[in-house]
């Protein structure tokens, strides 16, 4: 278990899945600050993935709104309501849903700041679920990707109970727009598949904390190869390189929980470290994050690698419906061990 | 040959000017020959080749919006559209501050971020402007849904043109502030035109404020090139807001006098048409009434008129003298701290 080591020794915890533990963040926030409110389609009953679950119970509808189908619409008044003082969070039934709203996001939300000459901020988050989960094309997007290249947003993907609470209470508090994408086999809600791994649930503390956006986290420690994965693919990278501890190979396991602004720091020291680097993403392969954090480590690192940096990722495809075709697309355990024999084997 | 199609201006009975104050009045006028003189300087200036940019052109429609900014408290706000100049000027952003950002200026109004597309000054009530069409209408639902919930008792008027009335964005934008109960007011600038299309080619209703029923808010369709009449409208649906009775959507039927944007010679509108709104043209029209009026002088007339004149001159001397943005600031902005 990875989880604890922050949180082992003072504050009691508790064992919380990321759907209970950003349902903490949430609440904790709408009661610290009167301008928090949630909107979202069927959030009454707790949305999608039970994220906003009793909140009109204990915040009423004036700060749980229950909204039409209407994408636009409500990004663009969340945008508004933001710009005059109030902090919006947007629930959203599935990130997927998010290109509907796509001019908003991207030519407001992001630009009027900028063009106003800072004006205005925008405190906005969107929690949105992201990434395939046996739904075919249109419910498999990783949305982080594709407004990965965006400026005027910041990115979060958490991967743990801990992580997720901590970030969301920062997003909450940051002047500036956040994509909050949570996988959709990460939330644990219920009737919900859950990723089998030894971080899917986690010690999240009984005091208030924060995790600050822009700085990642190393997961488990090594010394031969550096991996960095988010997400669903942390967890499958971190199964993989539990494995391969016992046959006598030591890998480092970062996840960078943000991808704007990403922290590369910490990866070019554990490639300093290392010298091996495998970047590991769910996303199609190209314009993915980790091709921008290739391209940073060939600039920043590249003397110290030992071998060529491999990345793993889904083919330039859209999620195909067929359970065999999905799990060959997405990458699975056995293509993360590969990519890291084979740098080791360089 | 194609047919064109045509609207012709109906010009209604305007009531007597000496039930409003004179101030008021004297005001009304000011504003819609400072968005004259102006615009009309910026064209020039376009035309030698000195202003950089694009400007769509807001000549003919000044008494919508004089009309309904004036009947806006200063402390409400508004959003502007691609034909935003006049929009700005009449809810009170220095033309010193305006003109610096047509030529992207460091001293204008957005710092030269913006230009003529994203005019603006948070500090008089106008947000930058939104040049794609629609995607203001939501945003200005969510700045009324924020004075609703922290009951400043603020307005928010969301300025579009009848083009926009067939966007996705818009109707989201009515239906949301409708059921919320949102004090926002849609104000329509209906100058039959989105780019070349003509109104009837594109809406098969004769009045876009015939939607507003479908999302049940009262919709009022009014001729706009009188200030006084916009003026009343607005006031009255800003009143209606203001006690909590929710949103209401203005058409004003209007005409602009120049094409779509600097190179369009808008020659897709038939004569006809265009002479008869062009005997419509809201400043000479407001003049005359002023006239009329025994408060108002042939003299106090033209003193407003050339010191409007000179005031444009300055602006335009502040700003060509003015130095460009450093070209870190281009770094800037891009993240709240
Ligand atoms: C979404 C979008 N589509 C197209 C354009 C290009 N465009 C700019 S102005 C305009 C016409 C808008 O017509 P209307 O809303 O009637 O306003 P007007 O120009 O008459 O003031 C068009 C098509 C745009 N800016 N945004």
């Amino acid at each position: 278990m990875q989880t604890d080591k922050r949180t082992s020794s003072k504050s009691p915890t508790r064992v919380l899945t990321v759907v209970q533990a950003l349902r903490e963040a949430v609440r904790e926030e709408m009661r610290r600050d009167e301008r928090v409110f949630v909107l979202g389609e069927d959030i009454r009953i707790g949305g999608s993935f039970l994220f906003t679950l009793g909140l009109l119970d204990e915040y009423g509808p004036e700060r749980v709104l229950n909204t039409p189908i209407s994408e636009a619409g409500f990004v663009g008044l969340a945008i508004g309501a933001a710009i005059q003082g109030l902090r919006p969070i947007i629930d959203f039934q599935y990130g997927d849903f998010i290109f509907t709203a796509f001019d908003q996001i991207i030519q407001q939300c992001t630009k009027l700041r900028y063009m106003s000459g800072g004006q205005v901020s925008i405190p906005l988050v969107f929690q949105l679920p992201t990434g395939a989960s046996g739904r075919g094309a249109q419910h498999a997007n990783s949305v982080e990707t594709v407004f990965f290249g965006l400026p005027g947003l910041k990115i979060v993907t958490p991967a743990t109970p801990y992580d997720a609470k901590g970030l969301f209470k920062s997003a909450v508090r940051d002047d500036n727009p956040v994509l909050f994408c949570v996988h959709k086999h990460l939330y644990g809600s219920k009737g919900r598949q859950l990723a089998a791994s030894s971080i899917s649930r986690g010690h999240v503390p009984d005091d208030e904390y924060l995790v600050p956006l822009g700085k990642g986290d190393i997961k488990k420690r090594g010394s031969d190869i550096t991996v960095v994965a988010n997400g669903l693919m942390l967890h499958r990278s971190l199964n993989v390189a539990e494995a391969l501890e016992s046959e006598g190979l030591s890998a480092e396991v970062i996840d960078p929980r943000c991808l704007v602004p990403f922290d590369a720091d910490l990866v070019i020291d554990s490639v300093i470290k290392t010298s091996r680097l495998v970047i590991v993403e769910e996303g199609n392969e190209r314009g993915g994050w980790g091709a921008q954090l290739a391209a940073e480590i060939a600039g920043a690192a590249i003397g110290y690698l030992d071998a060529p940096i491999l990345r793993v990722a889904s083919p330039n495809v859209p999620i195909p419906f067929s359970p065999v075709l999905e799990n060959a697309v997405i990458p699975d355990e056995s293509r993360i061990r590969n990519a890291i024999l084979e740098v080791m084997d360089h | 040959m194609q047919v064109l199609n045509m609207r012709l201006p109906e010009i209604p009975d305007v009531a007597p000017l000496a039930d409003y104050d004179a101030g008021l009045l004297t005001e009304t006028y000011r504003r819609m020959v400072l968005i004259r003189q102006f615009e009309m300087k910026v064209n020039e200036l376009f035309l030698q080749g000195i202003m950089p940019g694009t400007i769509h052109l807001s000549l003919g429609q000044e008494a919508s919006v004089v009309g309904a900014c004036l009947a806006l408290e200063a402390d409400d706000v508004i959003t502007l559209t691609h034909r935003g100049h006049g929009q700005a000027l009449a809810k009170g952003l220095s033309a010193d501050a305006l003109m610096a950002e047509l030529f992207g200026k460091e001293t204008g109004c957005c710092q030269g971020k913006g230009g003529s597309l994203h005019i603006g000054d948070m500090s008089v009530g106008a947000l930058p402007a939104i040049a794609i069409v629609g995607a203001s209408s939501p945003i200005a639902a969510g700045m009324a849904f924020a004075f609703k919930r922290q009951e400043t008792g603020q307005v928010a008027l969301n300025f579009f043109g009848e083009g926009t009335a067939n966007k996705g964005d818009w109707h989201e934008a009515l239906n949301l502030a409708a059921i919320w109960n949102l004090p926002v007011i849609f104000l329509c600038e209906n100058n039959l035109y989105g780019v070349s299309t003509h109104i009837t080619e594109v809406m098969a209703i004769e009045y876009v404020a015939e939607r507003a029923s479908a999302y049940g808010m009262p919709g009022r369709t009014i001729y706009g090139n009188d200030p006084i009449i916009v003026y009343e409208a607005v006031r009255t649906a800003a009143n209606r807001a203001r006690a909590g009775a929710g949103p209401a959507l203005i058409e004003c039927l209007t005409y602009r006098r120049g094409g779509h944007k600097r190179d369009d010679p808008g020659a897709y509108r038939p004569q006809e048409e265009v002479e008869a709104w062009f005997k419509t043209d809201p400043i000479p029209a407001f003049r005359d009434r002023l006239l009329q009026d025994p408060r108002f002088s042939t003299s106090v007339i033209e003193d407003l008129e050339a010191s409007v004149k000179t005031a444009i001159d300055a602006s335009v001397d502040l700003a060509q003298a003015s130095d460009t943005p450093a070209v870190a600031s281009a770094l800037e902005h891009v993240y709240a701290d």
